[in-house]
């Protein structure tokens, strides 16, 4: 037992001797490794947060009803008075055009363009929750709301909500396949940083198996090397994304204030670190497990 | 100790078909010291190959201790390559690393304690006259030294039989007698000891074969 430890121990500290050995080599391969594991592990990140978002969202639809720019604030108290009345609607708020004006103003980079117009360009509007979210319940609300004195446009929210739902996963779906072109890519990278390792080492191999070196005793530096270079790229990749998401949050709670939203961006936490470092872990040790089938 | 029955060797792919080994009988008791004489190609090394099962017989049975070495399992190998100490013609030295490190190889490849493992080093280079040379890396070694040094790393397992491939070959006249007295020391603490060389008279008293186009003479 002890003998089978220390046997490991040191096959671990020449893997990592070789590592170090070579510093130029090992950081670009954990670059490359880092990187290729950053782009679907970001991905999955804004995707999960997206859909966290939509799920707060779309718990409760809703249908917006804009004013015709010409309607003045009585005619839409009314229309608001009506829909209260209705026995498909549970609330309404009016959303007055100057409230509008105020929160898209105090937006970066939105209040010059506004100023610059000569009148308000916003409608009034009134935000209906129905009382039945089924979605053919919303259509018939909908319509409903189109026949109304002065109203321009009605909009189900829910319906966008949908639509982008199915886009995320969609686009998740993609990212997934994403991950598993570039797991393949991880498994080419160890499988050639191992098979330098071999050339360059051949004397010491042929060597040590005429001094009475068994086949797992050759191979173990080498299945180290390619775990901990993968465990090393997965730490990278956690960086990566983590710098990201740092760099990201402030221009995305930007946006979703726009939206009244309260969102940051939140990065993986310890559980999806442990599944990224142990997959990237077991890749790298695939890769090596590849490149020694012939030695 | 050692048995050749019967035994031939021919690699593949020689032409013309030739046997590197013809027929090859002899028997070496434990604690011989065993001299193979022959020309240059005789088949000397590869006598050695098949006992140290580097090579497997074509035809007839190596015996190493009662053991078929000809038919060992593939995984067995290494385990019976670890009793037996070899030093090669052309030494299998590692320049990447230094003396101690080229002769601790044998000892960390059978997972020996650390400390037990340095002071039996530090014993086999004292033994072959390179105590002082433990931190030398093998290219600033004499050609001398560097034969010698081989030898530290074939003996430092304290293996029963010790193989020699042409030991003293590329060597000046006083360096190999040297180098013959080394392995002349270990057969004296009762290690089997056959060396495969074409200047027999430099270990006078031990036994000798002579091998001429792979058969006995």
């Amino acid at each position: 037992m002890t003998v089978w430890l220390r046997q490991h121990g040191s096959a671990l500290a020449l893997a990592w001797r070789r590592l170090a050995g070579a510093p130029t080599n090992t950081i670009l391969s954990l670059l490359a490794i880092g990187i290729a594991l950053a782009l679907p592990a970001g991905g999955l990140m804004l995707f999960s947060n997206a859909q966290s978002i939509i799920g707060k969202v779309s718990a409760k639809p809703q249908v917006s009803v804009f004013m015709a720019l010409d309607a003045d604030r009585r005619q839409a108290r009314d229309v608001a008075t009506r829909l209260g009345h209705m026995d498909d609607v549970e609330s309404v708020v009016l959303v007055t055009r100057e409230e509008t004006l105020e929160r898209m103003k105090s937006a970066q980079g939105l209040g010059e363009v506004l100023d610059a117009l000569p009148t308000n360009p916003f409608p009034d509007a009134l935000v209906v929750t129905p009382r039945d979210d089924r979605p053919q319940a919303l259509e018939g609300l909908a319509a409903q709301l189109r026949r109304l004195p002065k109203v321009e446009h009605v909009q189900l929210d829910s319906a966008w909500v949908q639509r982008l739902d199915a886009l995320l996963r969609l686009g998740r779906m993609a990212v997934m396949l994403l991950a598993a072109l570039l797991a393949a890519g991880l498994v080419a990278i160890t499988f050639n940083a191992i098979r330098l390792q071999v050339i360059t080492s051949r004397a010491e191999i042929e060597v040590s198996r005429l001094l009475g070196a068994t086949d797992s005793f050759v191979r173990r530096p080498f299945y180290y090397f390619g775990a901990v270079q993968g465990l090393l790229g997965g730490l990278a990749a956690w960086a990566i994304v983590h710098g990201g998401a740092l760099l990201l949050n402030a221009p995305i709670a930007q946006l979703a204030s726009l939206y009244h939203l309260d969102f940051v961006l939140v990065p993986p936490g310890s559980a999806d670190a442990i599944v990224l470092l142990g997959l990237a872990t077991s890749l790298g040790w695939a890769g090596a497990a590849l490149s020694l089938r012939e030695i | 100790m050692i048995r050749f029955e019967h035994v031939f060797k021919r690699y593949p792919g020689s032409t013309p078909a030739t046997d590197a080994l013809a027929d090859v009988s002899f028997e070496s008791a434990a604690g011989e010291m065993l001299v193979v004489g022959g020309h240059s190609g005789a088949g000397k090394s590869t006598l050695l190959k098949l006992i140290s099962a580097i090579e497997r017989p074509s035809g007839g049975t190596v015996l190493v201790n009662n053991q078929n070495v000809g038919a060992l399992a593939q995984r067995a190998i290494p385990y019976m390559r670890r009793n037996i100490g070899l030093v090669f013609q052309d030494q299998k030295l590692l320049y990447d690393r230094s003396a101690f490190d080229n002769v601790m190889l044998p000892l960390a490849i059978s997972g020996f304690p650390p400390k037990e493992a340095g002071r039996r080093v530090r014993a086999a280079l004292d033994k072959v006259g390179l105590g002082n040379r433990e931190k030398a890396m093998p290219i600033a070694l004499s050609g001398g030294e560097q034969q010698r040094l081989a030898i530290a790393r074939a003996v430092v397992g304290r293996p029963g039989l010790l193989l020699a491939d042409e030991p003293t070959a590329h060597l000046d006249p006083g360096t190999a007698h040297d180098v013959a007295e080394i392995f002349r020391d270990f057969h004296q603490v009762g290690v089997t000891v056959i060396v495969a060389t074409y200047d027999t008279q430099l270990f006078p008293g031990a036994r000798r074969i002579t091998l001429d186009h792979g058969r006995l003479q």
